[in-house]
């Protein structure tokens, strides 16, 4: 390994440092980019952190202080546990893992399938094909379900999780985007000798197309991942019984009587968005590059 | 491609066929029965009177009327006007995007660390933000706070999310904070892509950092600009969940689709709820249209640059170069 290594540094000058005076413009530019980093930087993180902050007081504390001084001890977990009990959200964190993995798997399987066939076959429809899913994006959601929730409960689809995600899975049109642009960069020649040796179009997907899609795959599953987990609209309008409310959806049991006890609101926000949190600090690198790439679909 | 190989995808055809049936039925029946069916339905309740609960055989056709009331009461149509809020908050957002990307993609201490606190917001659900912005603005809590540190008196300040001249703005504001981060992104994937050649040789000729930007990075990532600026325009026009989320549209900031929403779901009329979706997408089209127009003509892409040069060539040679070029184009 080391060998490796020192080969490879002994390949890569060393990059060139202009050691110069920094001049007052410099200097200037320097204050000015850290100003505004900071500056953006709390315009982003204090609604949160005042979330947090307040997680944390107990009732007559909330009631006393300012909503911006510091509690009095970061160790009260008591209105975490609380809001978890009242919300029910061991059940909906459940729920939301089963419907983010259904919905992965299936728009994994089905997109993986459509980009393969729509990129590698020419064959009548193809274009149309593309063209169905292309208008389908512009199609705002909010203003689809006007007659979705019609077709839902014809279907016998309203108030199952089955039902949700089977519409979660049909909306999906953004990753079969990034498949499609994917397949098109993996060379034929491949296919081409997997047929020579008698393999068949199967087999090609399968064990060829597949495994060379990972990285898109997981580009597309971080990407929907993050939409379902945060889907509330859909899941508020058909997921009803308390027992199916998701992550998102849970944070509805705060609206209404408890609508002003922050401190309960707040441990319930912080909770549900965790998870997130948990996922944004591990797997940073994939979700920006997934942000740039989703973004060039067009 | 020797003819070898076209005999050999030949007499696969069967098999060809077998997959492309199996591997597009399910995707084309999602698409219809959760996109076209409640499309072709929603066309046809914009002509109608009904609700939900209305049994199919006592629905009212009612013609045009749904169609004249999107126009004519004074909830509807005039709610597109919020979205001017909507345009003028995602140009403020594009800019403050590109700001904070050029100055990321230069080298900054830290940098990951400020480029993880601005793209979080990207990540919560909407409902969470709803109530992190309704505590946010609430009357004396953490915005008032935050304001009287730097010297505002309490008393001065207007009610953030009741008072029609501001709340608006207050909405537009949480928009920003939740997409400048996630726009920032998306900017500096696009400028790091740029060859960073361009970089050295622009040292070389001593362009200073503002040169380097109007020069190197702006030409460099031009088509993305271009597209969320088009793009903001139809977001604006569906502006949704914050209003949604944070006032419920009360207090005269329903946009056209909370107000479509209540309508729907609320009061229940359908048939109205329908026209104004009819309404919004038709606006919608034409303005995607106009994008697709504008992107074209700026931006050519590989394909239209081909299917043009195949043109060309088809006029002055005949077919067989343009075949080459396109047999190239497809095996890229």
């Amino acid at each position: 390994m080391s060998f490796v290594n020192y080969y490879h540094l002994s390949k890569t000058p060393a990059p060139v440092k202009h050691k110069r005076k920094m001049g007052a413009s410099e200097l200037i530019w320097k204050i000015v980019q850290y100003v505004s980093l900071t500056f953006f930087s709390l315009f982003a993180v204090v609604p949160i952190v005042s979330c947090v902050i307040t997680a944390f007081k107990t009732n007559e504390e909330y009631e006393s202080t300012n909503v911006m001084t510091l509690p009095r001890s970061f160790l009260n977990f008591e209105n975490f546990s609380k809001a978890f009990i009242t919300a029910g959200m061991g059940r909906a964190f459940l729920n939301s893992v089963l419907v983010m993995v259904c919905v992965l798997i299936i728009s994994v399987i089905i997109g993986t399938q459509l980009a393969f066939v729509l990129s590698r076959f020419k064959f009548r429809g193809n274009k149309l094909i593309r063209e169905l899913f292309m208008i389908a994006t512009l199609l705002p959601a909010v203003a689809m379900q006007v007659t979705v929730y019609n077709i839902m409960s014809s279907l016998g689809l309203v108030n199952h999780l089955y039902g949700y995600i089977l519409m979660m899975c049909g909306t999906d049109v953004i990753s079969i985007y990034i498949f499609i642009q994917f397949i098109e960069n993996i060379p034929i020649s491949i296919d081409e000798s997997a047929i020579i040796d008698g393999a068949s179009y199967w087999t090609i997907y399968w064990k060829l197309i597949l495994p060379l899609l990972k990285p898109a795959i997981v580009t597309s599953c971080i990407l929907k991942g993050v939409g379902v987990y945060n889907e509330y609209y859909c899941a508020n309008l058909y997921l009803m019984d308390k027992d199916l409310h998701t992550m998102a959806t849970s944070l509805y049991t705060f609206v209404g009587p408890m609508g002003s006890q922050y401190n309960l609101i707040c441990a319930g926000v912080i909770i549900s968005l965790l998870p997130a949190l948990v996922v944004f600090i591990f797997c940073q690198k994939q979700i920006y590059a997934g942000i740039a790439e989703g973004a060039v679909k067009e | 491609m020797s003819s070898d190989y076209i005999k050999l995808f030949k007499s696969k055809k069967g098999q060809q066929n077998l997959i492309i049936f199996l591997f597009t039925i399910i995707p084309l029946l999602l698409l219809f029965v959760f996109t076209y069916l409640p499309f072709a339905e929603m066309v046809k309740f914009s002509f109608m009177k009904l609700k939900y609960t209305t049994p199919v055989e006592n629905r009212q056709f009612v013609g045009l009327k749904n169609y004249v009331d999107v126009f004519s009461r004074d909830d509807c149509f005039s709610a597109l006007k919020l979205s001017l809020y909507y345009v003028v908050g995602a140009l403020i957002q594009l800019a403050i995007a590109l700001y904070l990307a050029t100055v990321l993609s230069f080298k900054v201490k830290l940098g990951n660390m400020f480029k993880g606190f601005m793209f979080f917001p990207f990540l919560i659900s909407g409902i969470a933000i709803g109530f992190i912005f309704k505590f946010f603005y609430t009357r004396g809590f953490v915005f008032d706070t935050i304001l009287c540190w730097c010297g505002f008196d309490l008393e001065n300040l207007p009610y953030w999310l009741k008072d029609q001249s501001i709340n608006n703005w207050s909405l537009v504001a949480t928009s920003v904070w939740r997409y400048f981060g996630q726009n920032m992104v998306l900017f500096l994937g696009a400028i790091m892509s740029i060859d960073p050649a361009l970089y050295e040789s622009a040292a070389l000729d001593g362009a200073n950092r503002w040169d380097q930007f109007l020069h190197i990075i702006l030409p460099g990532i031009k088509p993305v600009l271009t597209l969320n600026l088009i793009l903001s325009i139809t977001g604006s026009l569906s502006a949704f969940e914050q209003p949604f989320v944070i006032t419920g549209g009360a207090n005269g900031t329903g946009t056209y689709f909370v107000i479509m929403n209540t309508i729907a779901h609320t009061t229940q009329k359908v048939g109205l709820a329908s026209a104004m979706a009819i309404v919004l997408l038709v606006i919608i089209m034409v303005c995607t249209a106009f994008q697709r127009f504008v992107m074209n003509q700026m931006f050519p892409s590989d394909e239209l640059i081909i299917k043009r040069a195949k043109k060309r060539a088809e006029l002055e040679n005949g077919n067989s170069l343009a075949s080459k070029l396109y047999m190239r184009f497809n095996r890229r």
